[in-house]
């Protein structure tokens, strides 16, 4: 009964959280300037027409909300419009129906630029936090078992100097060396106009284009990683179960193994969830650094483009998916620990 | 009392930073930066504002006597644009940590101090603000807004509160409990009284480890948002120069001299903030630290051992 409530409890939070998403996201492109469609209808050689025209085309004669006809300039106007012919419910019920606009620069539906390229970044981002946990939680438990000691130092130290990094320098560097001196791909997914004899080349040839992308990742997110285990295991390791566990004879190792680190993996779960904001800005500037054709170098092309219904778009997947991501994390932790949901 | 309790806290914080080597270090770098980017027009050699006259050899020249880390794609000085490029990320940095430090103690202490509907409204806020992903906010939020240098810190100030909210919030909770705060109160003090001559004190150290955290996530940004085109065109920074050497051609023209030294500037001033931040939080917070598979010296605390 009472994990059915903190399940509804979690689920309805995350829905809340994505509905004041949908608001923000509606609300900032009608209320700051810079929309190249509204900008665009000042210009005093249009006609009439044409500027009629291109208000129906976007729906800008329609009223932004009830009582408002624009926000940026305020101008008041009829409250006793059907909402249902508001801005805000014809784009909510766009959403609905999974529209999320045309973009400017290619005229093609945002949905579809974005489902294609939605993959690629769940392929980047995979990888690489797969890498960076595995590693991190190795190094982490590494440190925190030779405590104050010259490996514990270096962890240490190298953790937060990687934290130190912005990620899209050492994507730069990592770039430069390894494409001058270790012949490997400039960028983008796959080598472009390259003709496969075999599915499996295609993949090599894919997965020659992940390593430095997955390498930048991998580096500025483990010591995050490690810097938590350690902590963690150090709190763990510093409980009576495992001076126990070491009266019995049990190697360090063992005492590792089977009682440290399963008691320290539930932080984990929580510090991954919270990373994935931060996992996402990663994403943005390493796509846009190696070309990688996902929704970050989407982001940072509609920025230059000014293609703003792909900019929105983008944002509301990336809150979106994060949003949900969370969710899951949060599920995860109170399956693995039944104290959350009986607390 | 609470004056007495506030000097020696801040004091003995002072004197333990001492014997924190990591934090010194950090501090010595944040020192170091702040001197360049004050004295920039008197250690550069070059005025980046200043008129060239460039020839195609200008463009990308290698490190030489005249410019002695290169030139760059419209043939200036490296060098003397990399100093100047120290002003703009610090500004942003310190400024937008104060937008961010009041916003999340001001929350923090209201939420912690004053509980019931108010911390639930306000906490939940936070929860809300934790979970949408901060960049490609602040992407959409400056690219509205367009990138002027006074926007560009309004909109990393306002998004980057929430850990300072959480934190300041779990500290007020656990000092509002304490004896003082109910004897304050028994002999008729008010609310706000009380959170400015006893709650504030207690409080206020953990910020200002804090606020060193806060300013090197600002600073870190302020450069990611200039590399992804969004920086003022007004003003240099390191995190432009880096975005006009990527886009402009230093990559195939092997320019590493443009490529290096902005980076090497935002590593520098990041790792001093998160080495003196980290050194404040030991001083502050001071844990054991030892289990029982450590070896040699046990149960000493953190601080006193310091770090390499």
């Amino acid at each position: 009964m009472s994990a059915y409530r903190h399940i509804l409890n979690k689920v309805s939070w995350a829905i809340l959280t994505v509905l004041f998403v949908i608001v923000l996201n509606f609300f900032l492109f009608r209320i700051l300037p810079g929309d190249p469609a509204r900008a665009g209808l000042r210009d005093p050689r249009l006609t009439q027409e044409a500027i009629q025209a291109i208000r129906v085309r976007f729906g800008l004669d329609k009223p932004v909300i009830n009582c408002f006809q624009t926000l940026n300039p305020v101008r008041l106007g009829d409250c006793a419009v059907n909402p249902l012919q508001t801005q805000f419910f014809i784009y909510v019920g766009n959403l609905l129906r999974g529209e999320l606009g045309i973009s400017y620069h290619s005229n093609r539906p945002v949905v579809d630029i974005l489902g294609e390229r939605l993959w690629n970044t769940v392929l980047l981002v995979g990888a690489g936090q797969l890498l960076s946990i595995i590693i991190g939680i190795l190094l982490g438990v590494l440190a925190a078992w030779k405590l104050r000691t010259g490996i514990d130092y270096t962890a240490l130290v190298s953790s937060l100097v990687a934290w130190s990094l912005p990620t899209f320098w050492l994507g730069i560097i990592l770039l430069f060396i390894g494409s001058r001196n270790f012949g490997l791909p400039i960028g983008g997914k796959i080598t472009v106009g390259a003709n496969f004899a075999t599915a499996w080349e295609g993949w090599l040839d894919a997965g020659r284009h992940l390593i430095l992308p997955t390498l930048t990742f991998t580096i500025i997110f483990v010591g995050e990683y490690m810097l938590i285990m350690r902590s963690t295991m150090v709190d763990v390791l510093s409980e009576d179960f495992i001076l126990t566990a070491k009266a019995k004879g049990l190697s360090a190792f063992q005492v590792l193994r089977d009682h440290a680190l399963r008691n320290s993996m539930l932080p984990m779960v929580t510090i991954i969830a919270l990373n994935l904001g931060f996992t996402v800005a990663g994403a943005i500037q390493i796509e846009t650094v190696f070309s990688w054709p996902g929704i970050g170098q989407t982001i940072f092309q509609a920025v230059g483009r000014r293609d703003y219904p792909m900019l929105q778009g983008a944002f509301l997947v990336i809150a979106v998916s994060v949003i949900f991501a969370n969710l899951a994390a949060d599920l995860l932790y109170s399956y693995l620990d039944p104290r959350v949901r009986a607390g | 009392m609470a004056e007495r309790a506030e000097i020696t806290s801040f004091r003995g914080a002072w004197t333990s930073l001492w014997r924190n080597r990591i934090g010194i270090l950090g501090l010595a770098m944040l020192l170091i930066s702040i001197a360049v980017a004050i004295f920039a027009p008197w250690i550069a050699p070059y005025d980046p504002k200043a008129p060239v006259r460039v020839t195609i050899d200008d463009i990308y020249a290698r490190p030489s006597a005249a410019h002695r880390l290169g030139t760059d794609d419209a043939g200036k000085d490296v060098l003397s644009n990399f100093i100047f490029g120290s002003r703009v990320s610090l500004i942003v940095g310190f400024f937008a940590s104060f937008i961010s430090i009041a916003i999340g103690g001001t929350i923090g202490i209201v939420a912690g101090f004053y509980g019931g509907r108010v911390e639930n409204v306000l906490m939940r806020l936070t929860d809300i603000m934790l979970v949408i992903p901060d960049l490609p906010l602040a992407v959409v939020l400056v690219a509205l807004t367009r990138p002027r240098l006074l926007n560009i810190i309004f909109v990393i100030g306002i998004l980057g509160w929430t850990g300072t909210a959480r934190l300041v919030r779990s500290q007020t909770l656990s000092v509002k409990e304490r004896k003082f705060i109910l004897r304050a109160r028994a002999i008729g003090a008010g609310n706000i009284y009380i959170i400015r001559r006893h709650l504030l004190p207690l409080v206020l150290p953990l910020m200002v480890a804090n606020t060193v955290l806060v300013i090197s996530l600002a600073i870190l940004n302020e450069s990611t948002l200039s590399f992804l085109g969004l920086s003022d065109p007004t003003t240099l920074s390191w995190g432009q120069m880096l975005n006009f050497a990527f886009t402009r051609g230093a990559m195939s023209s092997g320019a590493w001299w443009v490529l290096v030294p902005p980076g090497f500037g935002i590593v520098w001033v990041v790792l001093g903030c998160t080495l003196l931040g980290h050194g404040l939080e030991q001083v502050l917070n001071p844990r054991l630290e030892t289990h029982h598979l450590a070896v040699g010296k046990q149960m000493v605390a953190r601080r006193e051992v310091g770090m390499p």
